[in-house]
């Protein structure tokens, strides 16, 4: 197994020494088939103790790793060294405040998942002995990509909307909603609208794209967030030239 | 969180924008070969003029202009957002009234013929 | 009870609101689709130009199809057709995420969706083409 030296920038922040973030220089001894992730483990293991970021699965599974590397959201645990020539800079993802090093703060993102009622809201109510809600393979089929998100929030710190205007429900949480309303079971998209269709809802979105060149899950939320656009239309059309078909 | 009104613009703004997609560029390319000596037959003044007069060639012309308008209107007013501008309802106001003065224009002129 | 005192300090990062899409290429490629709109706006005006010296009469419009053809007049005509195609073009390409097309249990491919679009451009320009006797 080969090794080379990687030369890692990492964006360093202590809250409690720190008046702005600087820049690190770290010469790391790697292996040629190492990722970013093995990277920071080694400078935390062996060089500087004191680096803080978020980890966990190291397969792409667990969302919890999602920083910009050399200016592109990316996961640490999918960013092979290979692909990378020179300094490689690291910083916490954009778009969220850093609360310390490549940590940052989340709670945004969170209270939005709430917001949007991520669960299934049934449509009719089924006793335990009346047995599952069955649905059919072409049914799953019409929400299932957009199950696939690992709430990374790589698409928010890829959005230039949600960067200029942070009251942006965003696309990972609207592409959530959209995975809801799409399945069969569920019948809670009347209440779903009243935070989607809001402002702060898709109509912030300008179908940059963004999003879903950088998802590694390839749930595609542009596609959602288009999706729900359109949808939102015809309901707002439906409400008001006939609303007696109110829900 | 009161619902947006914003489907009634970008409506307007998809339904534009296709429309501009699929006719904009042959209506460019009449007007080259009109430019360039080869003024196509329709776009002769007898021609046109009967094209314009009839029902159909007036809903036809409105319809190419109504939807080009609103369609600019609604993305210039995301695109001045983007560009830093932050003054969205005023930008809002301007562009939706340019939009809704040179739809009114067309038709009166379109009245006239 | 000790008082809790936090040590947090969150630290944010400002995006730059003017230039921000200079950042990446497909921020500036987004922007690019973006200005798009003021040619199409641009040729709505003209079209109206157009119409109104239609109304005038024949000698107003017959002027107007000399300015058409002056060296400005062409100019114009070919930035139009420059930005309309890069509407055209960044249009279609992105029509089957707005309208996915489920068949059974399977997706009608995006490649599919775009080429219909695009044969039904030709099809439509060549339409135009022919009603206004252009050949």
């Amino acid at each position: 197994m080969s090794e080379r030296v990687v030369e890692l920038e990492v964006l360093r922040y202590n809250p409690e020494t720190d008046e702005a973030p600087h820049f690190q220089r770290y010469s790391v001894p790697c292996r040629e088939e190492w990722v970013v992730l093995d990277a920071l483990n080694h400078v935390k293991e062996a060089l500087d103790p004191t680096l803080s970021y978020r980890w966990s699965c190291h397969m792409a599974v667990c969302g919890s790793c999602g920083m910009m590397i050399n200016g592109e959201p990316k996961l640490a645990c999918k960013s092979f060294l290979r692909d990378y020539r020179g300094v490689i800079r690291v910083e916490p993802l954009a778009h969220f405040p850093i609360e310390r090093d490549l940590v940052t703060v989340i709670d945004d993102f969170v209270a939005k998942l709430a917001r949007v009622k991520p669960y299934l809201i049934p449509k009719e109510v089924k006793p335990l002995e009346a047995g599952e809600y069955r649905q059919t393979p072409a049914e799953l089929q019409r929400y299932k990509q957009f199950t696939l998100c690992i709430n990374c929030m790589l698409c928010y710190a890829a959005c230039p909307e949600y960067g200029l205007i942070p009251k942006f429900i965003g696309p990972a949480a609207i592409s959530l909603a959209h995975r809801y309303n799409q399945d069969s079971r569920d019948g809670g998209r009347g209440e779903r609208q009243e935070e989607i269709a809001s402002a702060e809802g898709v109509w912030e979105c300008s179908f940059t794209g963004a999003c879903s060149e950088v998802c590694p899950e390839h749930v595609d939320p542009a596609a959602a967030l288009q999706q729900v656009k359109i949808k939102s239309t015809i309901d707002w059309y439906l409400e008001h030239t006939m609303p007696w078909l109110n829900k | 969180m009161a619902k947006s009104n914003k489907p009634v613009v970008w409506g307007l703004f998809a339904a534009g924008g296709t429309v501009a997609a699929f006719i904009t560029p042959a209506l460019v390319v009449l007007a080259l070969l009109a430019a360039t000596g080869q003024i196509p037959p329709l776009l002769s003044y007898d021609r046109l003029h009967a094209f314009a007069a009839h029902w159909t060639g007036k809903a036809v012309l409105f319809g190419i202009v109504f939807l080009s308008l609103w369609h600019a209107a609604h993305r210039l007013r995301v695109t001045l957002h983007d560009f830093g501008a932050r003054c969205d309802t005023a930008i809002a106001v301007a562009v939706y009234l340019l939009a809704t003065a040179g739809s009114i224009a067309c038709i009166v002129i379109l009245f006239r013929i | 009870m000790a008082e809790q005192v936090t040590t947090r300090r969150p630290y944010v990062r400002e995006v730059p609101k003017t230039h921000w899409f200079l950042r990446q290429p497909r921020y500036l490629r987004y922007m690019a689709r973006e200005v798009t709109c003021v040619f199409i706006g641009a040729y709505a005006v003209f079209m109206l130009v157009a119409i109104a010296r239609l109304a005038e009469g024949r000698e107003a419009y017959d002027e107007f199809l000399r300015e058409l053809a002056s060296p400005a007049g062409i100019a114009f005509q070919l930035v139009i057709l420059v930005f309309a195609l890069y509407h055209t073009i960044s249009w279609f390409n992105v029509t089957p995420k707005a309208m996915p097309v489920q068949l059974g249990e399977s997706f009608v491919p995006g490649w599919i969706i775009v080429a219909a679009h695009y044969a039904g451009w030709i099809a439509v320009s060549i339409i135009i083409l022919a009603l206004a006797g252009a050949f």
